[in-house]
């Protein structure tokens, strides 16, 4: 019996060979896996930081699955767009299911991609030679904010509608170009059926399509050199006698079963919002889009949804509509030049100087602010520190590029008294005697800020990196 | 500059909101969507009280059948008073052009409300209609000052006059504050009761805004359970492969 089962299985295994044979000599698969999986080696001091690029692959599967099933049931037009939403929500089965886990992915999509582009930010993951990866995974991400733009009109709700009418009327900012530009956009002189059916378009397929392509070319990219690690040293540089690096190990099966107990993780944070607070308190399901879009009424007060509003608020802090797009514009293009500003040899912030690591955690903490500031309506005292932060936003990426190598100290009080007088301009030019007190006072948040990050490193030793060690710390 | 400023926020944010909402407390409706008893008289109200003029065009009458454990014949006595199919859309019969002419404004489809607005404030706003001899309908409401809404429910709450507080703020300006109502005169019920019978309506409200939130929770428990029984054995396959990790 037991011989006979032996026979069974060889033959079968046998038959297994023959088949994965034929199919080899026709497409490469067996050495797509080796060298994708089974031989693509990994640092494997991966910490918690390293679940945020699956996650990111896992939500944009749930994005496109769910979104395959809506269509079913939507109806893209301003006369049926939001009864066909509560129709998938009230009569289609599953319906709500599926619409849940789609305006819920959409918000998860964003903290996974938020979180992910953090750790590259921490661990140096865009510096040589991971420059293209960067730079991919940044034009995903701004595929993604169109993605999300267009996908929020559909429900045809009430914020659907004015969020999307006060974001296209941006371009209209823009000299000469801009308002042939918003109606060229719209196909309208306002939101219109024209409009949904164009974004609904643009949502299912033109944007759907330009995501996968790009994250193809970010995986390659990633694939070719390798992922970098917490350490930022690179582990191809200590290979053993196999030819392997010695701190790598083989993608599968290590972190194939690692990432699934990160991706069951996430799962269970998923299904907690999509069955217990779908809503989430009005941040993932704005209140105002349970009323049907009325071009007649405008909401009191239109917000973007939250991942949006960062950018929101820098844009309606400067008060200059043109140059408030130009800002928030700017804002996200100078993450794609951040490779170059940044220039120091040391990735990981684990060696950086504290000095940069505090810059760091400031620069998430205005992040942060800046997103629950552009929620809220713009007193005078938020927007006047909307722009105070928007300023720190980008003092940034200078303390970065001054960070790069060892400057002088007449340099360090060059740039100190240099942007403070900038600064100083920008203030004389924006001048209100009203708000004269509170501009005076809030100078301090960037000046204080300055003094901290230029002025410190030449009067004390916070600005010296540590030693990198050879190998990653396991 | 500050015009500027000026023309960028209302380009940004197109003020032009008919009913601002007043700046009262909302009191909390404390609503039990376990209570099917308290659905089903929530149901009787509002169809007898709201249904003639608010739709709730996404709801199909056998759907609250099912939801509230009612049979087609008790659906058919009790709640169908304008359908003939169990299937049917709770839709109304007025038009919107009349109910215009009529009120001014259409009344506004209820289906998802209390979405919209929460439960709070319909259990504040149907507990505030007050005497206004100024309105063309008499009443008016604290909760969405001028509503264009006649008190329905006053054969059960009765009239309440409205108090306020006149003053003058730091600009010199005359400004009114709500301090309170009086008691109620003329209603068949007891404050009491008449609350209990707009919580009933708050609840169903809540119900027909989103139906499956009946069942959501419970199968979630279930989905939250299966995932963390494959989070235990994902996390030993992990550990176990890892053994060999130096």
């Amino acid at each position: 019996m037991e011989r006979q089962n032996q026979d069974y299985f060889d033959r079968a295994a046998a038959g297994w060979n023959r088949f994965i044979g034929w199919i080899d000599a026709r497409v490469p698969l067996s050495s797509f896996v080796r060298s994708q999986a089974t031989e693509y080696y990994a640092p494997k001091n991966f910490n918690f930081w390293y679940y945020f690029g699956v996650l990111s692959l896992v939500v944009l599967v749930i994005q496109i699955v769910t979104g395959i099933f809506l269509t079913m049931n939507y109806k893209p037009s301003a006369e049926d767009a939001f009864a066909s939403v509560e129709y998938i929500m009230r009569d289609v089965e599953w319906g709500w299911l599926i619409r849940y886990m789609h305006s819920t992915g959409a918000s998860a999509f964003f903290v996974v991609v938020y979180l992910h582009m953090f750790r590259g930010l921490m661990y140096g993951s865009y510096k040589a030679p991971r420059e293209l990866l960067w730079i991919f995974g940044m034009l995903v991400y701004v595929a993604l904010m169109a993605e999300a733009f267009m996908g929020y009109l559909l429900p045809w709700g009430q914020m659907s509608y004015w969020g999307a009418q006060v974001i296209i009327s941006l371009f209209g900012a823009i000299p000469k170009i801009g308002e042939p530009l918003a109606l060229w956009i719209r196909g309208d002189f306002a939101i219109s059926d024209i409009t949904l059916n164009r974004f609904f378009a643009l949502h299912v397929i033109a944007m759907p399509l330009i995501l996968i392509l790009l994250v193809v070319f970010h995986l390659v990219a990633l694939r070719h050199n390798g992922s970098n690690n917490p350490d930022g040293i690179e582990i191809k540089k200590n290979l053993g006698p196999d030819g392997h690096p010695v701190d790598g190990i083989p993608f599968h099966p290590y972190y194939t079963v690692k990432d699934l107990v990160g991706v069951i993780l996430f799962a269970i944070v998923f299904a907690v919002v999509v069955f217990f607070v779908p809503e989430m308190g009005g941040y993932f399901l704005e209140h105002a889009n349970f009323e049907p879009a009325n071009p007649l009424v405008t909401p009191e007060h239109i917000a973007p949804v939250w991942y949006f509003t960062p950018f929101y608020a820098i844009l309606r802090a400067v008060p200059d509509k043109f140059l408030g797009v130009l800002a928030m514009g700017a804002a996200i293009l100078v993450l794609f030049v951040l490779p170059w500003l940044d220039r120091h040899p040391v990735k990981s912030m684990r060696y950086r100087s504290s000095l940069y690591k505090l810059a760091l955690i400031v620069f998430a903490a205005t992040f942060i602010v800046l997103g629950y500031l552009g929620l809220k309506p713009p007193t005078r005292f938020f927007s006047e520190l909307s722009l105070r932060l928007s300023e720190l936003y980008f003092l940034f990426f200078l303390v970065s590029w001054a960070y790069s190598k060892t400057r002088s100290r007449g340099f360090h009080f060059g740039l100190f008294a240099g942007v403070l007088v900038l600064l100083a301009i920008l203030d004389a030019v924006r001048w209100d005697p009203i708000n004269g007190s509170l501009m005076l006072q809030m100078y301090l948040i960037p000046a204080v800020y300055l003094a901290i990050f230029l002025l410190l490193p030449v009067f004390t030793r916070l600005n010296e990196s540590k030693p990198v060690p050879e190998r990653v710390t396991f | 500059m500050k015009r500027i400023i000026a023309c960028l926020l209302l380009a940004l944010a197109p003020l032009g909101a008919m009913a601002a909402s007043a700046d009262v407390e909302l009191d909390r409706a404390r609503n039990n969507l376990a209570n099917t008893a308290s659905l089903q008289r929530g149901a009787k109200y509002f169809v007898n009280y709201c249904l003639g003029c608010h739709s709730l065009q996404y709801v199909r009458y056998n759907r609250l059948a099912e939801d509230l454990l009612l049979t087609e014949q008790q659906l058919a006595e009790n709640l169908m008073f304008t359908a003939d199919k169990p299937t049917e859309m709770m839709t109304i019969a007025m038009r919107p052009e009349d109910a215009e002419r009529w009120f001014g404004v259409t009344p506004p489809d209820l289906s998802l409300t209390a979405r919209a607005r929460g439960a709070d404030w319909i259990y504040t706003y149907l507990r505030s209609f007050y005497v206004d001899k100024s309105r063309p309908i008499g009443v008016n409401n604290t909760v969405l000052p001028n509503a264009s809404m006649p008190h329905v429910l006053a054969p059960l709450q009765g009239y309440q006059k409205a108090t306020f507080e006149e003053g003058v703020d730091a600009d010199g300006n005359p400004t009114r504050h709500f301090s309170g109502f009086t008691e109620p005169e003329g209603g068949a019920m007891s404050p009491e009761e008449y609350d209990e019978v707009v919580r009933d309506i708050v609840n169903f409200m809540v119900y027909v805004a989103e139906p499956v939130q009946l069942r959501r929770q419970e199968i979630g428990m279930g989905v939250l359970a299966f995932l963390m029984v494959l989070f235990v054995f994902a996390y030993f396959l992990k550990r176990e492969y890892w053994r060999d990790v130096h």
